[in-house]
């Protein structure tokens, strides 16, 4: 570890409600701050890309006045390119308009230059150059059920897509219409929610219409996922075939955020709030709840976070890097960002007082990279 | 032949090589799509900020012909005579 620590540094990006801050560290305790970039529009995604020997921060940027966009940086936000005719917009013929893009998600390194999109109006897109340009994905745009998708208080999206390590499973959360599988890299689709409630709908147990709130994969069991959903938390062992509820042993199955572990299988993090009427975390004490056995127990971790938070933590507002160990990283909508060095054991402050955190992600990165940093010898 | 002048916003301004009055020259009444769509050629950034991908003003972008908001005339079908001013400015929006 130590020797990692003169060859490693660490980047938080941070995206708010008016811009994006960036923070640099080497011991993932102490940060430096740079911001704000693209001062008030909103950044709800982001997307570290570490692969081919570069790291390349691409943001969704949004403008009140002037709509969205995707910029891309490669030298940790000194400067920023935007495609001139746009990364994300939707072809002639298909009458939509990116409203938001909701998630920008780097595929494996065993295919460098995917990069995987999610937007509002629901829709999925793929890059196969680095973020610079996408192109819609016409099974999900072209499902029969699309017309019956709705929308959730944030709008009607994309939010999570999930590709398992060959390529051939992808699967899409949607706010609202659930969980969406495709077995053939992405080409037809067709919706995953056996045991995922929508008890806001008069058939509480619809094959679709779930709000689903974020699905990721466990990192070593193929076919595992995990789903935090608009109350009840889920695991699904067969590639989503049946969900079943890991929401015992959790203060609330409401919330937003579901991490796992880069490596580790069974590790999974959520960050509770008490309920869909009360979007605050239970009993308004902030707290992180792992889990290291695939949701049979979870483990309260709450040592640095403030007690007294009213404040809830989007889907997007969290993030794990890939160190050893993995760094657990969250932004609330009252704008305090924490770090923890160690998988949640002990969080610090990085930032208070920003807009609303809409998106965190922190990343492992090469130390020449970060000025101020400790020269390999 | 007389020129028609787009004026830009400042916070725009930087995606137009710092000018501040876009001018382009017209025989006659044009457009404000077609006008629109000439600027798309040469500044394809500022274009989007202005319009969506299906061509429609962006909500809260006002564009202005002899003192009027295009919304209240033709849209992006209101013409523009040769020597008349576009002004483009964002509306008050946001939080």
């Amino acid at each position: 570890m130590g020797c990692m620590a003169t060859e490693e540094s660490y980047v938080l990006a941070i995206g708010t409600k008016k811009g994006l801050w960036l923070a640099t560290s080497q011991d993932r305790q102490t940060w430096s701050m740079s911001g704000p970039h693209f001062l008030m529009s909103e950044v709800p995604s982001i997307g570290i890309d570490t692969r081919n020997g570069r790291t390349r921060i691409m943001v969704g940027v949004r403008s009140e006045h002037w709509g969205p966009t995707v910029a891309h940086s490669d030298d940790l936000g000194a400067t920023w390119t935007e495609p001139e005719q746009g990364a994300i917009k939707f072809p002639e013929g298909t009458d939509a308009a990116v409203e938001r893009i909701w998630q920008i998600y780097p595929d494996a390194d065993a295919r460098p230059g995917v990069v995987w999109a999610g937007a509002e109006p629901i829709s999925v897109w793929k890059s196969t150059d680095g973020g610079e340009h996408f192109e819609l994905n016409r099974g999900l745009w072209d499902h029969p059920h699309r017309s019956e998708w709705g929308a959730g208080y944030g709008g009607a999206a994309a939010h999570s897509i999930v590709v398992n390590p060959s390529g051939n499973n992808v699967h899409v959360a949607m706010s609202t219409g659930g969980v969406y599988r495709s077995l053939d890299g992405g080409t037809s689709w067709e919706p995953r929610n056996k045991g995922i409630s929508a008890y806001f709908m008069p058939d509480p147990n619809p094959e679709f219409g779930q709000c689903v709130h974020k699905i990721a994969a466990d990192a070593a069991v193929e076919g595992r996922l995990y789903a935090q959903n608009h109350h009840g938390v889920y695991r699904t062992d067969d590639n989503g075939e049946n969900w079943e509820s890991i929401a015992e042993g959790l203060p609330a199955d409401f919330g937003f955020v579901m991490l796992t572990h880069p490596r580790r299988p069974g590790t999974a993090w959520v960050v509770p709030l008490k309920a869909d009427g009360e979007r605050i975390p239970p009993d308004a004490k902030l707290a992180v709840h792992r889990t290291d056995d695939a949701g049979k127990t979870w483990k309260r971790l709450d040592s640095g976070l403030p007690q007294g938070e009213y404040n809830a933590v989007l889907r997007d507002a969290a993030s794990v890097d890939t160190a050893e160990p993995a760094g657990v990283y969250f932004g609330t909508r009252g704008g305090s960002v924490y770090a923890s060095p160690d998988e949640g054991e002990h969080f610090t402050e990085v930032a208070s007082h920003l807009p609303d955190v809409l998106c965190v992600r922190g990343a492992v990165v090469s130390a020449a990279l970060v000025p101020g940093a400790p020269v390999p010898a | 032949m007389a020129d028609i002048s787009v004026v830009l916003p400042s916070i725009l301004q930087p995606l137009a090589g710092g000018q501040s009055i876009l001018t382009t020259p017209a025989d006659g009444a044009v457009t404000v799509g077609i006008l629109l769509d000439s600027l798309a050629g040469d500044y394809p950034v500022l274009a989007r900020r202005l319009r969506d991908e299906t061509g429609a003003i962006r909500r809260y972008v006002n564009i202005y012909v002899n003192g009027d908001e295009v919304r209240r005339l033709r849209g992006l079908e209101t013409e523009v005579a040769a020597g008349q001013e576009v002004v483009i400015i964002q509306s008050v929006a946001g939080g």
